[in-house]
């Protein structure tokens, strides 16, 4: 860990006011950037602590909607009655994840920003374009049976690790940032992500010292939503493929659908071609093989991560039948 | 000090059975009770002193360096890159003294010293030393080190083909009898199956950790090791000290499962670093570290011959293994070890072979030989049973040994037969499906058993015992606790054997100053310290009924008072200003008369996912012989503990090698995935009544090492029965059992 210094900021203009050069960054539960500090993959020279902001709120807003606050722990989340009844693929995603106590630290905003799990991303000793653009690739012709199948470049296959996020992705979420200068933004979960192309150092669209202030989410989807999670053990383990659903089906035909896929993307992952293959179909065995094609279609595999692609369409089919079964 | 009066010493070297027992005539009751650890209130309120707690003026911290190249030589340690740094104190290089790799556990050399050649990747180089635990770890990673990187042998694929046979271990590398092949060949039902694991790290909670004290010209080492006299003379000899110069000190363990039995690299550091800046330095290594540069368990590939007559009686049984491990290092992982006596054959071949690559050090870990072994050997006998149409349990029976195959001597003890049957029973094992043929929704039930087997062991063990003038015993020896439960049975035999409340027994282990013991490893920890109290307690009953004026056979000690005669006389008045007795105990001809191991069979219940092929074990059941019990709880800890391990080997535990530095991957317990709670089911465990009189006084084997042996072939035999899928490159991740099931 190196050394840096350390501010409590009191309130959300003055957050980001604190973070007043590069190499400064927010923390709130610190349940991944303390990790990555003390092996040095994150080397902030300053902290603004955001944990005492006012943005621990979870409120429901005239929509119909609910905007969370930024500092809402996953496991408050995850138990509040309103996204229990509404939105059950969130707080299923969100019990999925990490341990009772990394959930009781883990705070929304922070979730969103969770760095890959990259085993290669992780050892400062092997080449990682991630950490440093031009470096190299370590996971491209090394172990990779975590990594991404989707969404990856010839720089990088590191894998989105969240399962929030990918939840999140299904319910049409909204990111409301401040930024350094005051201004506000709202910035749909869609486009919040970037692909590593050749800068897989730059995850998301925001700007440096822009901070998450709330996520809000629409009105709740009309019918069945399903989290389901495949992973290496039965609990705390990152997703191999993870699957958040919402589907409705109506006079014998599925009238909308939202897919969002974990483990498998660069980032939380979402394909409007895979609902393409659906919506309007009877719910078959055909139309799900058609979706899971849709989703693979450009998959691929690097080795010992080959087995999710198979894995992507099994897991898609069974979650399909679940969710428009009987 | 409280003085001493008479003192003695009572030496066993086990020659001959030992039909007669205290633990039998005793009379205060205790042993075999499920007690609780006489030490968990220290541990669970914080007050039990780690390695790593130690504190003491004018202490620094150290952090060790790590190679980054897997093969090559060290040309320049920039000290002066990190010198100004806030904190630090300096950078300590010693490429001479510094080991290259832990010591291997109860070797009276030192481990090999040298740290200019680079020998695997992540080998500790050097130890910056600072003012506190962050600025020292700051200042590591920061060091620039250079470098002339060489070509290595990274890749066990690429060099298995070139391999040599290593000199003895625990057991002869080629063993066998009769005429293997031919027999194989003539044979009705043939097996030939090749099973491989991977590298394994044992993953204590807490990671290796030494504090450095110099004392003039004694250096005092506080550490977290299995085996004190032993690590001792490693250490003495790496630092070029006479070993009563050193003293270790290791009152508690937060596990070690093997990777503590010898000394390992923070220890040298730490007393060099102490030394060169003249304070005490403290270095705990990070968990990276402990995977880097630690001990593993060798990956294996084994191949398991099988030749039956019809009726599933074994005409021939091959186990030919392929292990790894550094150049010149002789240890190999004895894949065979059970081999040799679980079953009767009268062709028998078992070899193994080293694949020499650039690995961090393979050395013992839980149940070396069995733990990874008996998931070959065991599978290939269900692969056999499927194949000759018989129950897994019939064919064991058919093929139950009278004897000891290849050394014709007879077992000292051997219930693996009731095992079975009682576990069955237990279990319901009758309810057994064909393969594949339980279906519940999407998920695939099944059953499978394996044998059990870990051979015991008596190792040289001392331990002084006293009773003060209170009538309080104390009980002294170097032996550790490792979380096994030593301090809590040693304890309860003392207690039994002087007729003392347990309340009014001490036990003092975990440092060098006391009588040297075997230390806790092999599953030889209880029967071996354990039989040295034994022999100080025997001692001192003798001496209290020369005090008393009777035989000693006349004479019941109960509740702190000494009986016989017709008189009850508290102890306290008796032993005056106190006595005190050395029991010492060795290994002696029963263990070459004699085939001495502790046996069980493993049940276990298995859902697999249809879609995904993700394991759940629903249930696992085991009924176990190990002797005599010493205390019905942490016997059961131990088994729970072991079938753990079982479970992971079985599922999801694997160290990574990177094929280009051999690195290892996944060095964190985020990505080495041992079993959480959520992967491991209700295990049932129940104990046979046994005596074992060829093992030791108290009739004792080892438990400590019996559950993880055979565990896993539970496991991956009832996958088989579930999903009708054979995978045999472990562990058996979703991945491997994909392609066989059912289509979506």
């Amino acid at each position: 860990m190196k050394t840096f210094t350390y501010e409590k900021a009191t309130t959300v203009d003055e957050a980001v006011r604190d973070i007043d050069r590069a190499g400064a960054k927010f923390i709130a539960g610190g349940t991944n950037l303390l990790d990555l500090m003390k092996l040095q993959v994150e080397t902030p020279d300053k902290l603004v602590d955001i944990s005492r902001l006012p943005l621990g709120e979870i409120e429901e807003r005239e929509d119909g909607g609910l905007t969370i606050g930024a500092l809402v722990p996953n496991a408050d989340l995850a138990a509040d009655p309103r996204v229990i009844a509404k939105y059950p693929v969130l707080s299923r995603a969100l019990l999925a994840g990490a341990s009772g106590q990394l959930r009781n630290k883990a705070t929304t905003g922070g979730n969103l920003l969770q760095r890959t799990r990259c085993y290669y991303f992780y050892d400062t000793a092997m080449p990682c374009n991630k950490r440093e653009p031009g470096a190299g690739c370590s996971a491209i012709g090394g172990f990779n049976r975590i990594l991404a199948v989707l969404g990856t470049s010839e720089n990088c296959i590191a894998t989105h690790p969240g399962d929030m996020p990918v939840a999140m992705r299904a319910l049409d979420a909204t990111i409301v940032t401040l930024k350094a200068d005051g201004d506000k933004r709202r910035i749909s979960i869609h486009d919040f992500y970037r692909l590593p192309g050749d800068r897989p150092d730059l995850e998301t669209v925001l700007e440096p010292g822009e901070l998450i202030t709330h996520v809000e989410l629409p009105a709740p989807p009309e019918g069945r939503q399903v989290y389901r999670k495949v992973r290496d053990r039965a609990s705390y383990a990152f997703a191999l493929v993870s699957v958040a659903g919402v589907v409705k089906v109506a006079d014998g035909k599925i009238a909308s659908a939202a897919l969002a896929f974990g483990g498998l993307g660069s980032m939380p992952w979402r394909d409007g071609a895979v609902e393409a293959a659906l919506v309007g179909q009877a719910p078959s065995d055909a139309a799900f093989a058609a979706a899971a094609d849709a989703l693979l279609a450009d998959a691929k595999g690097y080795g010992s991560n080959d087995f999710k692609i198979p894995l992507a369409r099994r897991v898609l089919i069974a979650t399909l039948r679940e969710l428009t079964g009987e | 000090m409280f003085g001493f009066g008479k003192s003695d010493t009572n030496a066993l070297t086990m020659d001959k059975p030992h039909p007669d027992s205290l633990l039998d005539t005793g009379a205060q009751g205790v042993i075999g009770k499920p007690i609780d650890r006489i030490d968990g209130p220290l541990k669970v309120s914080g007050r039990a002193t780690y390695a790593a707690e130690y504190d003491f003026p004018d202490l620094a911290y150290g952090f060790l360096v790590r190679a980054t190249v897997g093969a090559g030589k060290v040309t320049e340690v920039d000290a002066d890159s990190v010198r100004g740094l806030p904190g630090v104190i300096d950078v300590i290089t010693d490429y001479k003294t510094f080991i290259r790799n832990p010591g291997q556990g109860g070797d009276t050399n030192k481990p090999p010293q040298g740290v200019a050649d680079v020998a695997y990747f992540g080998e500790p180089i050097a130890i910056v030393v600072a003012d506190s635990y962050e600025a020292a770890r700051d200042a590591a990673q920061q060091l620039r080190v250079s470098y002339e990187a060489k070509e290595g042998r990274y890749s066990f694929a690429a060099y298995r083909e070139e391999h040599d046979k290593p000199p003895e271990g625990v057991m002869p590398p080629y063993t066998g009898t009769g005429d293997p092949d031919a027999a194989f060949e003539g044979a009705a039902v043939k097996i030939d199956a090749t099973y491989t694991t991977p590298s394994q790290n044992s993953a204590a909670m807490e990671p290796h950790a030494s504090t450095a004290v110099w004392e003039g010209d004694e250096l005092h080492l506080y550490g977290a090791y299995q085996m004190l006299s032993t690590d001792r003379i490693q250490l003495a000899k790496a630092m070029g000290m006479k070993p009563d110069k050193v003293r270790i000190i290791a009152r508690y363990v937060g596990g070690g499962f093997g990777s503590k039995l010898g000394i390992a690299p923070e220890s040298v550091a730490a007393a060099v670093a102490a030394k060169a800046i003249g304070r005490p330095v403290k270095c705990v290594m990070a968990r990276q570290q402990v995977f880097d540069a630690t001990v593993r368990r060798s990956n294996t590939e084994q191949r398991v011959r099988l030749g039956a007559d019809a009726d599933g009686k074994l005409v021939m049984l091959g186990h030919n293994s392929l292990v790894s491990n550094l150049p010149e290092e002789s240890f190999f992982e004895p894949c065979g070890q059970a081999t040799q006596f679980l079953y009767a054959a009268p062709n028998i071949t078992i070899t193994h072979d080293i694949v020499r690559l650039d690995w961090l050090l393979a050395a013992s870990m839980r149940a070396p030989g069995e733990a990874v072994g008996m998931i070959a050997l065991e599978c290939a006998m269900d692969e056999l049973a499927e194949a000759v149409g018989l129950d897994p349990i019939e064919l064991r029976k058919r093929n139950e040994p009278g004897e000891h195959p290849i050394d014709h001597i007879p077992f000292s003890s051997r219930q693996l037969v009731p095992c079975m049957e009682r576990g069955a029973a237990l279990f319901g094992w009758s309810k057994r499906k064909p393969a594949a043929g339980d279906r519940r929704g999407e998920w695939l039930y099944g059953m499978g058993m394996a044998a059990s087997a870990r051979s015991n062991m008596l190792q040289k063990s001392s331990a002084k015992v006293s009773i003060d003038g209170q009538g309080r015993a104390t009980v002294e020896t170097d032996m550790t606790d490792i979380g096994t439960g030593t301090y809590t049975i040693l304890a309860q035999i003392t207690s039994e054997i002087l007729g003392l409340p347990i309340d009014d027994v001490t036990v003092k282990l975990g440092d060098t100053a006391f009588p040297p013991a075997a230390g806790s490893g092999g599953s030889f920890g209880a029967g071996s310290s354990g039989t040295s109290v034994y022999l100080a307690c025997e001692a001192l009953r003798g001496q209290i009924a020369d005090k008393m004026g009777v035989a000693a056979d006349g004479l019941t000690l109960k509740d702190g008072r000494a009986i016989g005669d017709n008189r009850s006389v508290p102890l306290a008045e008796l032993v005056g200003d106190g006595i005190a007795a050395t029991g010492e105990v060795a290994p002696g001809k029963q263990e070459k008369e004699t085939l001495q191991s502790s046996y069980g069979a493993h049940f276990c219940e298995v859902a697999v996912n249809a879609v995904t092929g993700e394991v759940r074990i629903k249930r696992m059941l085991g009924v176990f012989a190990g002797g005599r019990i010493l205390n019905a709880k942490t016997a059961r800890s131990q088994i729970l503990g072991g079938v753990t391990f079982g479970i992971g080997t079985a599922l999801s535990e694997e160290l990574m090698h990177d094929p280009r530095n051999g690195k290892i991957v996944n060095r964190d317990l985020g990505e080495y995935h041992v079993p959480v709670n959520a992967d491991v089911p209700q295990i049932d465990v129940e104990f046979l009544s046994e005596r074992d009189i060829h093992a030791n006084p108290m009739h004792a084997k080892g438990l400590g090492e019996l559950g993880i042996s055979g565990a896993g072939a539970a496991v991956a035999n009832a996958i088989y029965n579930a999903t009708g899928v054979r995978a045999r490159d472990f562990p058996l991740t979703l991945d491997k059992l994909l392609d066989g099931l059912p289509a979506v």
